[in-house]
């Protein structure tokens, strides 16, 4: 069995550890902003140092997860889909913190963090909206000023929570420019940014962008990989054989994965199959970083394409193609329909709606069960379905799948 | 230095860099206008541009992610891609423009990325222009475009900004090839109702430790603003209101666009 789980403090020989001081994981990763940004890119690594060591910080932030979020977060075991599919199924509980999933931890800690930087005014991109309402969340909470980024094709998909972003006192821009998805939110808040970035944190969604925001989003997300692997050890005595998370950026399942990436457990992050950057495999520099990146044979970023928003993303973060490439981590993909079909299973044999995102995890569960019969499967529901159901009203319908 | 090596010296300078140093020992204030390579006209725009007086032009080469780009440059990005263009197609146009002013490119790093260093300057230089912008790519990260751009021959022209730190400005100056390009402001490419305070005083921070060209751009938005930046500046980039005239009044009143700011620089 795995060894004792090590605090993030104590990992730096972890596979997942620090990245280099020009915030290389491997070849992936670095720093490419616009020069207006480097400075604020650089001040923004120093106070996360500092933060991170101080004590009263990681408390302040570790109760507000406790006593507002509602961590941690339950560990369920999932009787009746694992009989169906003949692997024992855990669900870590993402779904049930406050604001419906894994987003709010990246959020309370980069909010403290702006704060404690001076900053008062917090921009944002969404894409599903989770992490635009888990920001406007957070920015209500510290009495923060907040604009969200939401591409016009999400912002009409994505209406309640476009609605809840209102309502916590936020303001919602529906961009227009490019394809109007979550890249073109990433572009027009990173404008926002360049022009604002004297009292503006940019409170980035996902493990992705420069540095030092792919390890500093996953650091934030660590509590649940930590959780997740007491929970597995109380409940079995060690390590799962498989984990698996839905990757869009991959904000969640670096989290999940920090946990075990050390150990010998299987990681498993799923792809949309429109969205499949690690599986396509091309290296490219877009939003900071470099990273794997869906481009057209002369470089142009390419459209994604899932049913789910959230993972309509062209890129992936730097950890993950780094991952990836030394082996450590797996990247395959599912198709929108067999989304569909893991989505209603959870429905019904569980009586927890997925969001769409963490279907994908549990698709690729239910293709590969023959293969992994009778092991121990740990899956990252990252979220609640509430924000879906308009949605997949008009889905299953045309599917004739609810009548 | 010796005389000798400050000959060397000036001898290394590119094509870009020596046409602007005499241009600015002459006297003149420079005039760099920007056009979207693969917008409909953009070639008669850029010959228009020229003849008005620019010094050297800048041709944007359309890309699907332009994060330093305000709406009007987005806007002319996006329809010169819908209409086809690619980072050849608008090379293969610019090698037949005959101007008499040197060329330089502005485009993101991932064209570059992926064409890979050495191949996209060659790209360049085959088709004439002699120096590249990147506006996503910022010195910390340069390092090994810097070098393939010196290898081949081609001029990579740094940007700096108004929050670049003191130490490392003079480094970054010192890397930049061609000039300096001095961005005006906090924010992205777009005319301003008013020059910024900022645009002359990162002028002034860059002529400090540099003895480059030093171009002012992003935010200049009308001949007097030209004029107040190069009080401090040696020349200005003007990007955004170019191509709002080539979209609104096509290639021929660019040209018009062009000899207002090429007159107001040269009368003050």
């Amino acid at each position: 069995m795995a060894a004792e789980t090590d605090g993030p403090t104590s990992s730096h020989r972890s596979v997942m550890g620090e990245p280099t001081t020009d915030g290389r994981f491997g070849d992936f990763g670095g720093r490419f902003v616009p020069e207006t940004l480097v400075a604020a890119c650089e001040e923004l690594e120093a106070a996360f140092r500092e933060a991170w060591a101080d004590p009263a910080f990681v408390a302040e932030f570790e109760t507000i997860l406790r006593d507002y979020g509602g961590r941690p977060s339950p560990l369920t075991e999932c009787r009746n889909l694992s009989s169906q599919l003949g692997v024992r199924l855990l669900v870590k509980r993402e779904d049930l913190n406050h604001t419906g999933s894994h987003k709010i931890n990246n959020v309370i800690g980069q909010a403290l963090l702006a704060q404690r930087m001076g900053k008062t005014r917090l921009v944002a991109e969404t894409g599903a909206g989770q992490h635009g309402v888990a920001t406007a969340t957070a920015a209500a909470l510290l009495g923060m000023e907040c604009k969200v980024y939401m591409g016009a094709v999400d912002v009409d998909r994505q209406a309640l929570n476009v609605f809840r972003m209102r309502l916590l006192g936020s303001e919602v821009e529906s961009v227009q420019s490019g394809s109007r998805t979550l890249k073109d939110a990433v572009n027009e808040a990173l404008r926002d940014w360049v022009a604002t970035v004297e009292n503006t944190h940019y409170c980035l969604g996902s493990v992705m962008g420069p540095h030092p925001y792919p390890w500093m989003v996953r650091t934030f997300h660590h509590i649940l990989g930590d959780e997740a692997a007491a929970q597995c050890k109380d409940l079995t005595g060690g390590d799962p054989d498989v984990v698996v998370a839905c990757v869009g950026g991959g904000s969640n399942a670096a989290g999940i994965f920090s946990g075990f990436a050390d150990g010998d457990a299987r990681l498993v992050g799923v792809e949309p199959a429109g969205g499949a950057a690690v599986g396509r495999g091309v290296p490219g520099v877009v939003h900071g970083m470099t990273s794997y990146l869906m481009q057209d044979e002369v470089g142009q970023v390419m459209e994604a394409e899932s049913i789910s928003a959230g993972l309509d993303y062209p890129g992936v973060g730097p950890e993950h193609a780094y991952l990836a490439a030394i082996g450590r981590a797996e990247y395959p993909s599912v198709t929108d329909d067999e989304v569909v079909e893991a989505f209603t299973l959870m429905s019904r044999a569980e009586g927890i709606i997925p969001a769409l995102e963490c279907a994908h995890a549990l698709a690729w569960i239910v293709r590969a069960a023959p293969e992994i019969q009778g092991q121990t499967v740990l899956m990252n529901l990252s979220g609640r379905g509430d924000k879906d159901v308009d949605q997949m009203m008009d889905v299953l319908g045309m599917h004739g799948i609810v009548s | 230095m010796s005389a000798a090596e400050a000959s060397t010296r000036r001898d290394s300078f590119g094509a870009l860099e020596t046409h602007l140093r005499a241009r600015r020992e002459s006297g003149a204030k420079l005039l760099v206008p920007y056009v979207t390579g693969g917008y409909q006209g953009w070639q008669r725009a850029v010959e228009a541009a020229a003849a008005a007086g620019a010094d050297a032009i800048e041709i944007g080469v359309p890309f699907s992610d332009p994060v330093m780009d305000g709406p009007v440059i987005q806007q002319a990005s996006t329809a010169a891609l819908a209409d086809g263009a690619t980072p050849a197609s608008v090379l293969e146009e610019a090698r037949e423009l005959d101007t008499g002013v040197p060329h330089a490119v502005m485009t993101y790093y991932n064209l570059c990325h992926h064409q890979g260093h050495e191949r996209f300057a060659s790209a360049l230089l085959d088709a004439g222009v002699c120096a590249a912008i990147l506006p996503d790519l910022p010195y910390v990260e340069a390092g090994s475009w810097l070098e393939a751009a010196a290898e081949t021959g081609l001029e990579a022209i740094l940007l700096a900004a108004p929050t670049t730190p003191e130490h490392r400005l003079a480094d970054l100056c010192g890397a930049s090839r061609g000039f300096v390009y001095a961005v005006g402001l906090l924010g992205v490419t777009g005319e301003r109702t008013a020059l910024a305070r900022t645009a002359t005083e990162i002028a002034a921070r860059c002529l400090a430790v540099t003895d480059r060209p030093v171009l002012t751009g992003v935010g200049i938005g009308s001949p007097s603003q030209a004029v107040e930046a190069c009080e401090v500046s040696d020349g200005v980039i003007i990007g955004s209101a170019v191509v709002r005239t080539l979209m609104s009044d096509g290639p021929e009143a660019v040209g018009e666009l062009v000899a207002s700011y090429r007159t107001a620089l040269d009368h003050g």
